[in-house]
């Protein structure tokens, strides 16, 4: 039974990271993915708080799934979220206040986040609270994992610091790197994505979307395969 | 009045809500493969961008501000940390009746809006705007133009990117890319031409 429930609870928590990560695959929660991403502690303090989230929102919600109306269950799941979401912004606002400054209205956007959302209708829905809860984690994880590969490359190619910690000297201090600035700027954050999502897929292929028209090879003689 | 034009300026290119602050992203991504269907989210964004923000304001300045019950003569009371509540609320709120009164007295544009209306209760632009406003503390006249400009930055950009993937599907893309992937590249590059826009000064 516990072996089970281990194997059970191992595939719910691990699925997300690679093989059903909601970013990159499901197209889910990219807003604050690619907005908080410039630096590093930005991006785990907005991982912790989006996890925290998903994970008890997706508890809460489960916990009443047998007594929440259908008709009017998002208004009731987007209270249960919004209600959590002002309790994490105070939280930071009363902890870590420059963080929560430079964040500014993306905590807010955590209610809007459609990771928790998502979860909440397509897992919480159904399934038990400590399940559901372990769920909110997995899916959480799995957007942390892109947020901080995001910031890590953000970081350190744009300012040449990791946490805030210097790692390669900039020549304007004497040394030798010359900071990228195009890493600080929103566009950069698309093209990370954008490989991030190209590597995923070249390692696992199965991810990989097909396109609607394929270009023939004549020479070959053969049509594109579908 | 230049302030104003300055303000729309702002909100529609250097402070787009798509391309600099990837608001909305999900449903950007996901409704943009023809330009017929973003130009009517577009349009249902704009509409709902331009009620909710001044709504929203109002209530944010009459009720939740600190020291904003006073004309009640309740003094010292701050509620600003239900702001997010009271908008998201509003925000669900307005869209359902935005939607039935369009079914009763539009029906045609009902029908060419509707299936996007309750998508967009979870768009994040739309809650966004609400709470930039709310962070930039603007007035009531500066939240109305902060309204249609943001709502139409936003239509603009999902129009645009909708034209650039309607070419991009007869390309030959590596098969990592193909999709998802190059979307993003292409967001990206359209993000980096509005960049150009900003550090003008009207």
């Amino acid at each position: 039974m516990s072996a089970v429930i281990n194997s059970e609870t191992k595939k719910v928590l691990t699925e997300p990271l690679v093989k059903n990560n909601p970013i990159t695959l499901q197209v889910l929660g990219i807003c604050s993915a690619l907005a908080v991403t410039s630096q590093m502690s930005t991006s785990l303090i907005m991982a912790i708080a989006l996890t925290s989230v998903t994970a008890c929102s997706s508890a809460a919600i489960s916990a009443i799934r047998n007594h929440i109306p259908s008709s009017i269950r998002i208004i009731v799941q987007m209270t249960i979220i919004a209600s959590l979401v002002i309790v994490v912004d105070q939280v930071l606002k009363a902890f870590v206040y420059d963080i929560s400054k430079q964040l500014s209205v993306f905590v807010g956007l955590i209610i809007t986040n459609c990771i928790v959302m998502g979860r909440a209708e397509a897992y919480a829905m159904k399934n038990p609270p400590m399940a559901s809860f372990i769920d909110g984690i997995g899916n959480g994880l799995g957007y942390s994992l892109i947020l901080v590969i995001v910031a890590f490359f953000r970081e350190l190619l744009g300012s040449g610091k990791l946490l805030g910690v210097e790692i390669f000297s900039l020549v304007k201090d004497g040394g030798w790197y010359e900071p990228n600035g195009l890493m600080l700027l929103p566009p950069s954050a698309f093209f990370l994505i954008g490989l991030i999502i190209w590597v995923f897929r070249q390692w696992k292929p199965e991810q990989v979307e097909h396109p609607d028209f394929q270009i023939m090879d004549i020479s070959h003689g053969e049509g594109g395969h579908h | 009045m230049e302030a104003y034009i300055s303000l729309f300026i702002k909100a529609v290119f250097v402070e787009n809500l798509a391309l600099a602050f990837f608001l909305g992203m999900c449903t950007f991504l996901a409704v943009s493969k023809q330009i017929s269907t973003a130009i009517g989210l577009g349009m249902s964004v704009l509409i709902v961008q331009l009620i909710t923000v001044p709504v929203n304001n109002v209530i944010y300045h009459t009720l939740l501000k600190e020291d904003a019950l006073s004309w009640m003569g309740i003094t010292g009371v701050d509620l600003s940390f239900l702001a997010l509540l009271s908008c998201i609320g509003m925000i669900a709120a307005l869209v359902q009746i935005l939607e039935m009164i369009l079914d009763k007295f539009f029906p045609a544009l009902f029908h060419a809006l509707g299936v996007f209306l309750p998508l967009i209760t979870v768009n994040c632009a739309i809650l966004g705007g609400s709470l930039f406003m709310i962070e930039r503390d603007y007035d009531f006249g500066q939240s109305v133009v902060y309204g249609i400009g943001s709502g139409f930055g936003w239509a603009l950009a999902i129009t645009v990117m909708a034209g650039v993937r309607e070419k991009l599907k007869y390309s030959d893309i590596p098969a990592g890319l193909q999709g998802l992937g190059i979307t993003f590249i292409s967001a990206g590059l359209m993000s980096l031409g509005f960049m150009a826009f900003s550090g003008i000064q009207l």
